[in-house]
Order: structure tokens, then sequence, then C-alpha cells
């Protein structure tokens, strides 16, 4: 479904060249919810604009279903972090979710249909006549994943949508990032700071080193499908992929080599010595 | 209802305080120069809102009208098309600040000569004195499109009219209503000055003809003439800005108390 | 809005904006806004020299370029323009400094107390909209061309400028701050001094930089149509004995001065407000 391969970005300014990403290779399929994560400043959001079409790559490319991208492809949206600035302060919530389909051109009763079940999805139903400044951060965040599911895309990318939310509101969201993932069965990409959320949201986890960056790994989660946040992340199998994330991500040395496409899978008990379960 | 009594008269007492003070001091006075308010207000009452309504209030206001009207779709226009390029903002920058800088009503002797003294010239007067604020600020609220909603908008394959129409508009208004407010008030200053100079009506001439003439109350009255002129467009401007940036209002009024 | 399968070099798309064109190209070496401003005033420069010349501008009432500019020259060489030039900026000065002072304590009065504000609120929202130019016939009756009715304009119509921005100024004083002074029993005076003043301190700035760009324009309306002495004043004359390239000349010159008073008061304004954490928007008077 979704092709990266070998991205590169490098920026250039008066006094320096800062290569922020080397090498991003990996490949989406149909149907997956894959999380990336990597620590901060590794050039995350850079990939998710590039993905996205709104940067342009120093080299490499991204296929979507086949296509190369160039500049933002129909059939992919997106969901911001800064919820309050995505929205249309001028718009209601059903008139921001309805916009991107008035643009594909969608007859009435489809975009009512559309509006209102994910609306529904999210439950938002009763707030479709309110402005967004008039709601809560998380609602507000529900708004944008309301609008992005009714445009019903092919690939959906999420750029550390939850960041900005509280604690409750997160694990509140990240079950609904589920529940729609498996109710309209979207590939979606959850770019994320937070370990423990991609490895709970994700069936696969792609791990980036530090700038300039890389793939360190490609983590598949074997989680069982119906999760929940008590008793999943209580679970042991969870703290040991948790751990071997973090090692990966808090490993001293920069990345050289990046690891190929497909997901490594950890042997269920294996010990790999010095395993860090941290903060 | 003590609320709302406490309202009128917050809203009413001074005014009417300092508007009793004026009527009891010039009452009974014999200074050329301020007669009684009461003369005022008969002059006021009989002639400005009399014959000279129609003879000279009139035709100010619609040449007012006209030539903000003018200003307004130019301005916005040639704001959008500036706004949306650096480069035509870097090279058109400097000059616009420069016309813009120039004190309005030096413009008047200007456009005398090119124009001439008819109802034209004080049209295009009006236009040009008071498009500048409104170019400039348009130009600034088309610059300052938040990127993470400009961002969406491409995402979303938001591109061309559409774009223009649902977000750039939209996002600009409340930096282009702030500009337009500003033209409005140099509008009516040239829609006065431009008649001061050679003009067969309107309210700036008449009024300095009663100057001329000595007719005191009259020119006083034709100074409270003016003043209520620009307190019912202001209003009126306000009634229309609060209509179109509801939304805006609601956001700040949100943002302030978080 | 799918790719094509060719290779395409980033910047190669037409952008849809020029923000856009940033964002998807790698950072370009972009020319600097000064650089742009200049070939502007250039051009400008250019088609005044040549829009007459080829008579898309009429001729005859419309100087080109390089006589405004030997009028200019010529002007910048009589004492009597320099003249006029020190009575306008003293007008200006005087007007803008009588009018600070009177929107700044009047501002400070107002803004201590609710109920001075909600009282004063409709007469001020009255008096603030009202043209200074509906002054101008009291002005004359009164004071004729004496440099008091070129004040009274001036004054007028900056004062509400500073009145306004200090009002905002003084509401902005955080409530907080303001029970800890008392809590510390500090008087009012003292109050004023290290509370309402430096929270109101970069509104005056505001204020100020507002009110002197509108107290050129008064002082410059005020010379033309009363006939105080300055540049408004030789302008008048400049275009009714016929001088066209001297009255050009004039209004540049005007308009060179409200740029520098433009930029000097921005300057100001970012100067005194250089240790202040927060950006204030200017809010529109």
């Amino acid at each position: 479904m979704l092709d990266v391969r070998g991205i590169k970005k490098v920026y250039e300014s008066k006094d320096r060249t800062v290569e922020a990403v080397r090498d991003l290779t990996f490949t989406l399929q149909a149907g997956e919810l894959a999380c990336l994560v990597g620590p901060s400043g590794c050039g995350k959001t850079t990939l998710l604009k590039i993905m996205s079409g709104l940067l342009d790559p120093t080299a490499g490319e991204v296929l979507l279903e086949g296509k190369r991208v160039d500049g933002p492809p129909p059939g992919m949206a997106v969901v911001f972090q800064e919820y309050g600035r995505s929205l249309f302060p001028w718009m209601t919530v059903r008139e921001n979710v309805e916009l991107p389909l008035k643009q594909k051109k969608l007859a009435t009763t489809r975009r009512k249909e559309l509006v209102d079940e994910s609306l529904a999805a999210v439950g938002l139903a009763e707030a479709h006549a309110a402005y967004p400044w008039q709601l809560s951060g998380g609602m507000q965040q529900r708004v944008a994943i309301a609008r992005a599911v009714a445009y019903e895309p092919h690939v959906l990318l999420m750029d550390e949508p939850f960041a900005a939310v509280d604690a409750q509101t997160r694990a509140d969201l990240e079950d609904l990032i589920r529940d729609l993932w498996h109710r309209f069965q979207v590939t979606t990409l959850f770019v994320t700071h937070d370990i423990d959320e991609a490895v709970y949201l994700g069936q696969r986890v792609l791990i980036l080193s530090n700038s300039p960056t890389v793939i360190r790994d490609d983590l598949a989660i074997d989680l069982p499908d119906e999760r929940d946040q008590l008793t999943t992340r209580s679970s042991p199998r969870f703290a040991e992929l948790r751990a071997r994330v973090y090692e990966q991500i808090h490993r001293a040395k920069p990345a050289a080599e990046p690891v190929g496409a497909g997901a490594t899978a950890v042997p269920p008990s294996a010990d790999h010595g010095t395993a860090e379960f941290g903060a | 209802m003590t609320g709302i009594l406490r309202r009128v008269g917050m809203t009413i007492g001074l005014p009417v305080l300092l508007l009793a003070a004026w009527w009891f001091a010039s009452a009974n006075s014999t200074d050329f120069f301020f007669p009684p308010l009461s003369q005022i207000l008969e002059s006021l009452v009989d002639e400005w809102f009399g014959p000279r309504l129609a003879a000279d209030v009139l035709p100010s206001v619609l040449r007012l009208a006209a030539g903000y009207a003018l200003a307004a779709v130019v301005a916005v226009s040639l704001g959008v098309l500036i706004g949306t390029s650096r480069t035509v903002r870097g090279v058109l920058e400097p000059v616009l600040e420069f016309f813009r800088a120039i004190p309005p009503p030096v413009l008047v002797p200007i456009f005398i000569l090119l124009l001439g003294i008819g109802d034209g010239m004080k049209v295009v007067v009006i236009a040009f004195g008071c498009m500048w604020p409104i170019l400039l600020n348009t130009v600034e609220g088309v610059r300052a499109v938040d990127s993470v909603l400009s961002d969406t908008a491409r995402t979303y394959g938001i591109t061309g009219v559409a774009r223009l129409r649902k977000l750039v508009l939209p996002a600009a208004s409340p930096q282009i209503f702030a500009g337009l407010r500003q033209g409005l008030s140099v509008a009516i200053i040239l829609m006065v000055i431009s008649e001061l100079f050679a003009a067969s009506n309107g309210l700036g001439f008449a009024v300095v003809q009663a100057q001329r003439s000595f007719a005191i109350a009259e020119t006083w009255a034709g100074m409270l003439m003016l003043g209520l002129l620009g307190f019912l467009l202001a209003l009126l401007f306000r009634v229309v800005e609060n209509r179109q940036l509801r939304w805006y209002h609601g956001l700040r009024r949100a943002q302030r108390s978080s | 809005m799918s790719g094509s399968p060719a290779v395409v070099s980033p910047g190669s798309a037409a952008p849809v904006s020029d923000t856009d064109a940033l964002r998807r190209s790698p950072r370009r070496r972009s020319m600097p806004s000064a650089v742009l401003g200049l070939i502007g005033l250039l051009a400008l420069v250019a088609l005044v020299e040549i829009l007459p010349r080829i008579g898309v501008l009429p001729r005859e009432f419309f100087p080109t370029s390089s006589e405004i500019g030997s009028s200019l020259a010529d002007l910048v060489g009589q004492a009597s323009f320099w003249q006029a030039v020190l009575d306008t900026l003293y007008g200006w000065a005087l007007g803008l400094a009588i009018a600070s002072v009177a929107g700044i304590v009047l501002g400070i009065l107002i803004g201590s107390s609710r109920f001075t504000r909600e009282f004063t609120a409709s007469t001020i929202e009255f008096l603030r909209p009202i043209p200074s130019v509906a002054l101008i016939p009291i002005a004359v009756l009164l004071f004729g061309s004496e440099i008091e009715s070129k004040l009274l304009l001036v004054v007028y119509a900056s004062f509400w400028q500073v009145l306004i921005q200090v009002l905002y100024g003084v509401q902005d004083i955080d409530p907080i701050a303001q029970d800890t002074a008392r809590a510390y029993g500090l008087g009012r005076w003292a109050r004023v001094r290290y509370l309402t003043w430096p929270t109101a301190l970069p509104y005056v700035m505001t204020g100020l930089r507002l009110a002197a760009a509108v107290a050129l324009i008064l002082a410059v309306t005020s010379e033309l149509v009363i006939g105080n002495p300055g540049l408004g004043k030789l302008l008048a004359t400049a275009q009714s004995s016929g001088a066209i390239a001297n009255t050009y000349a004039i209004v540049v010159v005007t308009g060179i001065l409200g740029v520098l008073v433009n930029l000097v008061f921005r300057a100001i304004e970012r100067r005194s407000l250089s240790w202040h954490p927060s950006q204030r928007a200017e809010l529109p008077a």
C-alpha cells in the first residue's frame, strides 16, 4: 500500500548542512496499523511531511499504491498534533468534517451519511453544530480524526496526535483509534514519541534512530488483537516488547546501518542480556 | 431589573451630565463663538436634519460609500494577490508603506490637478486615500495564515479558488477588518477635505460655508452632524464586523480564558 | 493529483503559494527582502519617469521623476522649505506631547476603577470616532491660523489613540500581582509606579506610535486647510500658484516624513519592549 524507499532529507542553511534523515525504507501493507517511534528530534515529523507530500525529500521516493507521491495525494489523510490549529475556527464541527468531502465532489446525501457516521464513531454526534474553540482539546482532536475518517482515505497518517492532550484523554483516544481501525480497516501509520503508546496501539512498531535517522528496528507486536488499557498494559508480553523498544531507542551509539524492511520477531522469553526497564 | 437600570444609567449617565453642563453653561451666553446649546440643537434639527439632509449630507455619504467600496474591492483583491507571494510582497512592501505614509489630505491638491473638481475626483481621492491601510492589512492577513491550517488544507486537496474562499479569506478576515476600520476613518476625513477645496454641495462644504458666513450656531450644528455621522458609521461597522467575525471573537475569548 | 512515475526534482512543481514552495523545496537562497524592496522602489521611480513621457499619465499635470527630483533638490536648498519642515514638526511634537500626557494620565485614572471605566465607556465610544476634521470650523473661528488651531486638531486626534491603548494596558494588569501588591501594603501611588506603569508601558508605546502617525497627518492637514505655517501650507501655495513639480515634490516629502516617523517610533517601541516577554499584538485603534 505505502512504500517508502530510501528517503533522505538534508536541510541546508547559510552556515550549516543538517542531515535530518539519512535513509528510511519500509513498507506498509494494506489494512495495517503501524507505529513509528523514535527519540525527540529524530525527524519523525519530517518523515511524515515527506510521506504526505507536504515536503520534498532530498532523495528517495514514496509510493502510494504504486504511484509516486509528489504533493499531497488524494486518498491520504493526515491528523496533526496541533488540533487547535488544524480545524477551521470559522466553521462548525460538521462543516469542518464535511469540507474535504465537498472538495471530493461527493453528493450531498453521501456527505451527510459520512459526516454523521464519523461523528458518531468518535462520539461527537451532539457536538456537530459547535465551533471547535467551544470544545475541549480531546474533543477537538476527535473532530480532526472524524474528518480524516469521513474522507475515506486509503492511508491515514497521524503525527503525534495525542502529545498535546492529557493522559486520561489520551487513553480514551488511543482506544478510539483502535476501534476506528477495526471498523474501517484503514492503513494507519501512527507516529509517536511515547513508547507505551506505540506498543499498545500497533501491530508493528518501527523504531527510528537518532539523527541522521535510519530505521533501527522493525518489531512485530504479537499482542492479542483485542486490547485494553488495563489488562494489555500490565501483561508481561507488553513489558517485554516495551523494553525492547526502549532499549533500541536509548542506546547510546548513533545509528550506522539501517535495518531492512520486514518485521523482526522477538522470541517470547528471550533474554537480551541487560534488558532495561525504565521510566 | 436593577441590572438593566444600572446599565442604562452607566451608558447615558456621563453623556447626559455633559450635555446638561453644556446646556446650562451656555444658556445665557452672549459669546459670539459659543452660542447657547438650545440654538445649536435647533439648527441641527431644523437645518441639518431638514433640507440639508438631502441637499448636502446625502451626496457626501454617497461619495463616501462609493469611494470606500471601490477602495475595499481593489485593496482586498490586490492584497490577496500580493500577500500570497513572498517575492511580490518583498518588492512592493516599501512602495506600499510609502504611499500609506503620505497624509491622505495631501492627495487632494494632486487629484484636483489630475481630475478637476467634480464628483469623480472626490470619489477617486477617497478611494485612493483609504485603500492603503486596507491593502497592507490584507497583505499581512494573507501572509499570516496558520501553517498547520494551510498544511491541512493541502492534504485534503483544497487548492485554487476553494482554498481562497474557504481558507485564505476567512483566515485573513480579522486583519482585513482591522484595515477596513482604519480605511473608514481615512475615508471620512477625505470626504470632508475634498469638499473644502472645491465643491458645490456636501457636508464638509456646507459646514465651511456656514463658518465663513459666521452662522455660528449652524457651524456648531454642522460639526455635531459630522460627529454624529462618524459615530453612526463606526457603529454600523462594528455591527457588521461583529457578525462576520463572531467566530473570531469566540475564539479569542476561549483562548484568553485558558 | 497523483504523481507521475518520472523523477521529479525538488521544487520544480509549481507551488500553490510561496509558503508551499518554501516547504516543498530544499531551502533555496532567496533574495533578502531589503534588496527586493529596493527593486520595488526603483521600479516605482522608473514608472513615474516613463508614464508621463508616453502619455499614460497627463504630462501637463504629472511631472516625471526627474522633474520631481530636481524640484526636490531645489526645495532642499531653500531656507523657507526647512522652516516649513520645522513648523510642521514643532506643531506635531507639541501636539503629540500634550495628547500623550493627557492620554496617559486620564487613561490611568479612568482605568483604575471599574466604575470609572464603565461610566465613561459610552462617552469615549461616541467621541472617539468623531473625525477631527469636524473641529476645523471651530478651530478657525477661535484661533484663525495661529498654532492653537493646529494643536486643537492634532491633540484631539492623537489623544484617543493614546487613551484607548492605555485603557487596554491598565486592564491587562494581573489581578494576582495587584493583590500581592496590596497585601504588601503598597499605597496607591506605589502601585501605580511599580505595577500599573510597567504593565501599561507596552501599550503606551503602541499608543504613541499610532498617535505619532495620526498627529503628523492632522498637522499637515491643518496647515493645508487652515493655513498654519508648515509643509501643508507650502503645498497649498505651490498648488494654487501652478508650481506643479513642486507640489509633487512636497507630497513626496510628507510621505518621507511619515515613513521616518513610523520607523523611529517602531524602533522606540521595540527598544522599550526588548525586555518584555510576551508578544503584544497591535490592538486595532
